[in-house]
């Protein structure tokens, strides 16, 4: 069996009275993409959040490589990255510059060609000295992909990675990622709300709901389970059966 | 859009990463520096603005100067001595200033959760930000202490090596106030930007800086000595009417200072601390 690249336990984040993730536990193997799936406030985020250390949980563990990224998250790190479209790159810089200064961050030994070798692969030659304010949705996408492959991470936390975008941009987002996963063996984890997406790309999923994760599989094996002809039918019939109101932990804290 | 072809760039040629994960890398602190000064070269609103206010302002303390030289028996003694208390102030007020708005810009370009995300520390965001704030009191003051010679025949750097000095605790105390600045605007949010403008104004009228602390009132007198720019501004005076460097007034800067920038690290770092308590890397806004 291959190695865990995550393991999770217990975790639990909880802001006053709001429980956001609910003590949970799930490990994610070696060179296997999984989505979080849940409704808006399930925890998807919180839980990306705190498996990258931007977010503190109440309790539980989180070890991703075998490390405990609570206490030595700086070990890890280097080794992951992360994309999300509710964090913006700044937009007054160019694209190259913007890779110069995360090549920078991440260490890479040879900055230059490995920024030509990612803008390369994610054809955006073309836009790396335009500021990235003058680029459109889709454009600005990849640019934020190049940003989280810039260190060639063995694990890829991806929050909503073609929410925003065109079918078109977001076929070739999905074509790239797993594509990208195929040639390097990357861990990918993914939060999403595309039901069509999850059903392509990923070898299993946990659905969230409330902070806590109520089911567990394949998609293949989640849609024979429940009956259904497609996750989303899966995915509504597990959010349909809630029971109660979700608040969203993010605004919860504030 | 063509779908993507893989190559087998990145399975034949692993990135390799310098020592990524060791506690203080300088790598990291420039990373942050170039990314800043990336920014100023692209925006020259932002290069106007360093130098623009300390030249309104030596203009206007330049003319206040001549006016006082023909008035005021006490301004007579030194002359310059409002315009090297202007510049020094400048000091303190674009030393803060250059901390706070450099920190400012990542919430305002919301990309606190990508920089966090990658192994840069608070400690190393902290270097890169007073290696900034040098850089923007250098680009911003040096200008106007230049065209005062011009102007107004006065040159600051007459104070001689005292003049280092000065300028290195004013740099220092406006650091920690600063950090202090950016731990608050990372607690509350941008709706406390405001703070990098108006707080350090607060102190002006304790600190001494047109005029000795005999002037204040007696019972203000522990507030004023208990601001490290209150010595420099009292050094300055000693400097330029007695011509004595007073060692004992820098020292307790000094002293002051390493209680300054020390609660101004703390206040970050405890911020920053809070900040991942409460999910606000993630959800930056007013």
């Amino acid at each position: 069996m291959q190695e865990a690249v995550i393991e999770v336990r217990g975790l639990t984040k909880r802001y006053g009275e709001v429980l956001a993730v609910d003590s949970i536990d799930f490990s994610v193997r070696r060179g296997t993409t999984t989505a979080l799936l849940g409704g808006n406030g399930a925890g998807k985020t919180t839980t990306l959040a705190m498996l990258l250390g931007l977010l503190l949980p109440t309790s539980g563990s989180i070890a991703i490589f075998g490390v405990d990224m609570l206490r030595h998250r700086q070990k890890v790190l280097p080794r992951m990255n992360f994309s999300s479209p509710y964090v913006d790159l700044p937009g007054r810089l160019t694209v190259r510059e913007i890779l110069v200064v995360y090549g920078h961050l991440y260490g890479l030994e040879d900055t230059a060609a490995r920024i030509a070798s990612v803008a390369e692969d994610l054809s955006i030659v073309e836009f790396l000295d335009r500021q990235s304010r003058t680029l459109s949705a889709g454009q600005k996408t990849r640019i934020a992909l190049a940003k989280a492959l810039l260190n060639q991470p063995e694990l890829l936390l991806l929050d909503e990675p073609t929410a925003s975008l065109d079918p078109d941009t977001g076929d070739w987002v999905r074509s790239y990622l797993l594509d990208y996963q195929r040639r390097t063996g990357a861990t990918l984890l993914l939060a999403s709300h595309n039901m069509t997406e999850v059903e392509r790309m990923c070898d299993h999923v946990m659905i969230l709901r409330a902070g806590s994760i109520v089911e567990k599989g394949t998609p293949a094996g989640l849609i024979e389970r429940f009956g259904r002809d497609t996750l989303e039918e899966v995915f509504l019939d597990v959010s349909r059966n809630r029971a109660g109101v979700e608040v969203s932990p993010i605004r919860a804290a504030q | 859009m063509t779908a993507p072809h893989g190559t087998a760039r990145d399975t034949a040629a692993p990135v390799n990463l310098a020592a990524a994960s060791q506690t203080f890398a300088l790598r990291r602190v420039w990373a942050m520096v170039l990314r800043y000064i990336y920014l100023l070269r692209s925006s020259w609103p932002r290069m106007l603005e360093l130098a623009y206010w300390p030249l309104v302002q030596m203009i206007l303390w330049g003319f206040i100067s001549q006016f006082f030289m023909t008035n005021s028996t006490w301004v007579m003694q030194a002359s310059g001595v409002l315009l090297g208390a202007m510049l020094l102030w400048d000091v303190l007020f674009r030393a803060q200033l250059g901390v706070s708005l450099s920190f400012m810009e990542e919430m305002w370009s919301r990309q606190l959760g990508y920089l966090f995300a990658t192994p840069l520390r608070p400690i190393e965001h902290i270097a890169a930000l007073l290696v900034l704030s040098l850089l923007r009191t250098l680009v911003g003051v040096v200008p106007a202490a230049l065209l005062a010679i011009v102007f107004y025949h006065y040159s600051v750097f007459t104070l001689g090596l005292p003049l280092i000095v000065f300028f290195a605790n004013l740099m220092v105390m406006g650091w920690g106030i600063g950090l202090f600045v950016s731990a608050i605007v990372l607690r509350f949010g941008l709706g406390a930007e405001s703070m990098a403008w108006f707080l350090i104004f607060a102190i002006a009228p304790f600190s001494g800086i047109y005029y000795p602390v005999s002037a204040l009132p007696v019972w203000l007198h522990p507030l004023a000595w208990a601001l490290p720019s209150t010595y420099v501004f009292e050094g300055m005076r000693a400097v330029m009417f007695q011509h004595v460097f007073r060692a004992d007034l820098l020292a307790a800067a000094a002293a002051l200072n390493i209680v300054y920038i020390g609660l101004g690290i703390g206040a970050f770092l405890f911020a920053f601390r809070l900040a991942r308590q409460r999910g606000l890397l993630l959800q930056i806004a007013e």
